[in-house]
């Protein structure tokens, strides 16, 4: 079937006119408006059309580039000229940007297809999805179950087969964590190779969006579409972008893998644990080389974040305010009626909370106590990476210390931070990330998080597809796919 | 009870950049409301700033200008409240790494003597847009034209002890922005604004609370406020009372400070680092370019016009209190008026005529290349001094060139000394008892001659000359 096909075959069957753009888009946009999963806020059928139509217009002039007439989704969370950008707020419900982000412009460059924008939690707040304004997004392996979040509307289309590829975000484990329990693959850059331009803020500084995908290799290309530096984005590195599919073949033979023993210990699923463990081994096949490396700061990742993106974010949705655009109440009876209301109605609870969090933590004399102790702290774990990738080529662990948990099943906030337990110190470093499919437990996907220093996409996206030419876990799809 | 003052002032100097702050939007003023702010200064969602670097070089120049310390990494923060006319309800800002550090500036005080100011910190913000309360009844209306102008506020030392020293330190300012050309200095498009921390003691105590009045934009103004509010103080201590720290708003229709919010009601900004933007960082080959390209300095000018124009201390002090009267009077100088003249026209008949019109040199009737020619009119004897304002007065009023005023008006000096000598002798004739008088040693009558001779000549027969042919007559 022609929606199991990763993009690297489907780029080979329009070339060849296997299929065009056009009947590749109505393929897809008919398996979502079939699909149950609640994984699209918007579908732009029409849109997708007359671009496919575009595409194959330049694809028969044979003014194509590599991923023209390649569909796709995007996350919600960038700006859509002319199509609603919702964050997944009912505060943005109603608002329809009028700009595109950089990624869109990069991609309308290349006549890529839209098919529409992707659930997700509020705001990019939340790690099951359950925080959308548009209802959760449901597991295609198990509709009982969550997608992870906050990018769980691309991981669930992405797994579901409903698109090629979709966009994410991640400022926590946003990509990896929902790739992990939706079994796709997944990876967050280091910060600054993607500009943030038009993609709708929630914590500035560990912001980073990234290609969710079926193959490490769709990764690579995907990627190449998408990074690069933005004269538009003062955070984005003018460091050049290699060609991401080009050291993908790379024998691994000697490759020095670091298995971080915080990320072994208590807390961690049998299940989960038995499979990664399982796919180090495979490493080793490889001729890969284990070492236990140590990251001593790893375990005040979750409070470090939880003041770093909370402050920033109380500042960063300060400009929804009912004045503008987006929600506004009704019949405001002076400004701070106007204020008080349509941000209590417009935002969602979690997203209320982050930002009451945030404006405690940096309100005069808990600022030091808070925000600049946060920082403080966040150094030391970078310099905890530091040390480790001085002895190790690539880290290895667990994306989530479980597998996809019951929708409604995690009522505290705190528990639900501790799904991003693996995930959060990566953002804090600044460091690439990436979740592959590496097996089951009881059924439900277990993802493998690959971490790497700085720059170091090549060397994850190498060491991800060598994984996946020895394994099938990323081709299984849900049975009733 | 003998009260001592104290003054600080913030002056808000809007950057003449072409573009905003952080975005390409156009800066220029008086523009159909919000028509000149884009998708960056209205604060949509996604939008990221983009530091203008000109602004950058701007700060620079005054920071090299008053001998400031130079920050070579500084920082902007996100200065948070909630305001409808700032979009992203915050404010970027620079609070606790300035790109200028404490530097000075010397202004002139009545006694003819100089007084050091010190310049605590110059950082760079953007301006936030304007609410419009009396547009509409039920509503405000808001503008973001000016959302994202650069901004640099200039704190001063509280280093001024009465009203007309922190007018003498804002003019001060006002001129060097001027000169170093970063700011256009007009006062009432809000170009130039400045906040006044006034606050009272007795002689030998420390400071007193200091209130904060806001947004004041003209000289005159400033001085009023700070009166008013000293004299505020003084009263509320006097009866035994305190002073409240607050923010009072001037208000120069009932011309009395109020108050806008105390302490209390404050905003905590919440200040943090903005994690959209890189700290700036400013290398020397930068500093070196900048310092370079800077034009000469009030106080390097004032200098030169005494030492090689041999202009005095209180002429030079006059002349370069505004970049563009220098700019003028050296126009006249550089096409070869003499020195002295040249400065009484620009201090005297210019001056009083600009400052009784309320116009801005640069917008000046007469220009300065005009005002040489009608110096140098009376150089070259064409027209006399006294005749030379009668056609100033022409020039200003009707706009029109020197030469033409003296040809339609016949003003051209009597010259021809026949033409003059018939005058003369015929004055002699009907004056015989003058003459007599004269003759017998009073000759204070020859001032009387004259006066004839000019009446009959309507005042344009040379006077040196008048005197010449009465002399040789009369002897």
């Amino acid at each position: 079937m022609m929606h199991n096909l990763s993009i690297a075959e489907l780029i080979k069957g329009l070339k060849n006119k296997d299929f065009s753009s056009v009947e590749l888009t109505q393929h897809y946009l008919k398996r979502i408006n079939e699909s149950k999963l609640n994984a699209f806020i918007s579908v732009t059928d029409d849109l997708a059309l007359s671009q496919a139509n575009e595409a194959d217009l330049k694809i028969a002039k044979g003014d194509s580039t590599l991923l023209t007439g390649i569909p796709y989704a995007h996350k919600d969370i960038f700006c859509t000229k002319g199509v609603k950008t919702s964050a997944g707020s009912k505060m943005l419900d109603s608002f329809i940007s009028p700009y595109d982000a950089t990624l869109n412009h990069k991609f309308n460059l290349e006549n890529m297809v839209m098919l529409g924008k992707t659930n997700m939690d509020e705001f990019a707040m939340g790690s099951s999805n359950e925080n959308s304004y548009y209802g959760p997004v449901k597991n295609p392996w198990d509709l009982k179950k969550v997608p992870g979040g906050s990018s769980g509307g691309s991981a669930a289309a992405v797994a579901s087969r409903i698109t090629p590829f979709a966009t994410g975000t991640d400022t926590g484990g946003s990509i990896r964590q929902p790739a992990s329990l939706c079994g796709i693959t997944g990876i967050k850059p280091t910060y600054g190779r993607i500009s943030r331009y038009g993609m709708i803020a929630y914590a500035s500084s560990l912001d980073q969006a990234g290609p969710m995908t079926q193959t490490a290799e769709d990764a690579a290309i995907v990627l190449n579409a998408m990074a690069g530096f933005d004269s538009k984005d003062s955070t984005s590195a003018s460091k050049e972008t290699p060609d991401y599919t080009k050291k993908l073949t790379n024998s691994l033979d000697g490759l020095l893998i670091g298995l971080p023993k915080e990320f072994f210990s208590s807390g961690l699923d049998d299940g989960v644990e038995k499979v990664v463990m399982q796919a180090i081994k495979e490493y080793e096949a490889m001729g890969a080389k284990i070492k236990e490396v140590s990251l001593p700061n790893s375990m005040h990742a979750i409070p470090t974040y939880y003041i770093v993106a909370p402050c920033e974010c109380s500042s960063n949705l300060s400009r929804f305010d009912g004045v503008r655009y987006g929600y506004r109440c009704e019949d405001p009876k002076d400004l701070d009626d106007l204020y008080l209301r349509s941000r209590s109605e417009g935002f969602g609870k979690e997203v209320k909370r982050r930002i009451m969090i945030g404006a405690y933590a940096l309100s005069a004399g808990y600022y030091d106590a808070y925000y600049l102790k946060a920082q403080k702290v966040r150094q030391l774990i970078s310099e905890d990476f530091k040390k480790a990738f001085q002895s190790v080529d690539v880290i290895m662990g667990p994306v989530s210390p479980s597998t996809a948990f019951d929708l409604g099943s995690v009522k505290d906030p705190v528990s639900m931070y501790l799904a991003d337990i693996y995930t959060l110190s990566v953002n804090l470093a600044g460091l690439p990330g990436m979740s592959i499919p590496a097996g089951f437990s009881k059924n439900l996907p277990v993802g493998l998080q690959l971490i790497g220093n700085h720059w170091s996409e090549e060397l994850l996206l190498n060491t991800a597809h060598q994984f996946q030419l020895k394994t099938d876990w990323h081709k299984s799809t849900p049975i009733e796919l | 009870m003998t009260w001592e003052t104290v003054i600080g002032l913030e002056i808000h100097s809007q950057l003449k950049t072409k573009s905003k702050i952080f975005s390409g939007a156009s800066t220029e003023f008086g523009a159909k409301a919000n028509t000149q702010a884009c998708a960056v200064d209205l604060g949509f969602p996604g939008v990221l700033p983009v530091l203008n670097k000109e602004a950058v070089r701007m700060a620079l120049r005054f920071g090299l200008a008053v001998n400031a310390t130079i920050n070579k990494h500084s920082i902007f923060a996100r200065k948070n409240y909630f305001y409808p006319d700032l979009p992203k309800g915050y404010q970027i800002s620079q609070f606790e790494i300035p790109i200028v550090g404490s530097g000075t500036i010397d202004i002139p005080l009545d006694s003819g003597e100089n007084k050091k100011v010190g310049i605590t910190r110059a950082h760079l913000e953007e301006d936030a847009g304007k609410s419009i309360h009396d547009l509409y009844d039920d509503f405000t209306a808001i503008d973001l034209n000016r959302a994202g102008t650069p901004l640099l506020e200039i704190v001063s030392d509280p280093d001024m002890s009465n009203a007309k020293e922190a007018v003498a330190y804002a003019k001060k300012i006002h001129a060097l922005v001027q000169y170093i050309d970063i700011c256009d200095g007009n006062m009432q498009e809000g170009s130039f604004r400045c906040d006044a921390n006034v606050s009272v003691r007795r002689k030998g105590e420390g400071l007193g609370t200091r209130a904060e009045i806001k947004n004041i934009n003209s000289f005159k103004f400033l001085e009023k406020a700070i009166n008013l509010e000293v004299e505020r103080q003084i009263d509320i201590l006097e009866d035994g009372g305190s002073v409240a720290q607050e923010t009072r708003l001037y208000d120069s229709i009932k011309n009395e400070t109020r108050s806008m919010r105390s302490k209390e009601e404050a905003n905590d900004y919440r200040y943090f680092p903005d994690p959209d933007l890189l700290p700036v960082v400013i290398d020397d080959e930068l500093l070196k370019n900048i310092k370079n390209g800077l034009p000469e300095l009030p106080t390097e000018k004032k200098a030169r016009f005494i030492d090689t124009l041999g202009l005095s201390e209180y002429d030079a002090e006059n002349l370069t209190s505004q970049k563009a009267m220098a700019d003028y009077f050296e126009i006249i100088i550089d096409k070869g008026a003499d020195v002295k003249v040249s400065a009484n026209w620009v201090m005297g008949e210019l001056a009083a005529s600009l400052n009784k019109n309320q116009i801005d040199i640069k917008d000046s009737p007469i220009s300065a290349s005009e005002l040489y020619k009608l110096i140098s009119r009376v150089t070259d004897n064409t027209i006399s001094g006294k005749i030379a304002k009668d056609v100033f007065k022409i020039m200003w009023n009707e706009k029109r060139s020197v030469d033409e005023i003296i040809k339609d008006q016949g003003l051209e000096q009597m010259t021809d000394v026949g033409a003059l000598e018939s005058v003369i002798d015929e004055i002699i004739s009907k004056n015989l008892d003058q003459v007599e008088q004269f003759k017998n040693g009073n000759t204070k009558l020859l001032g009387f001659f004259v006066g004839q001779v000019m009446k009959a000549t309507q005042g344009k027969a040379n006077p040196k000359q008048v005197n010449q042919i009465l002399n040789d007559r009369l002897s």
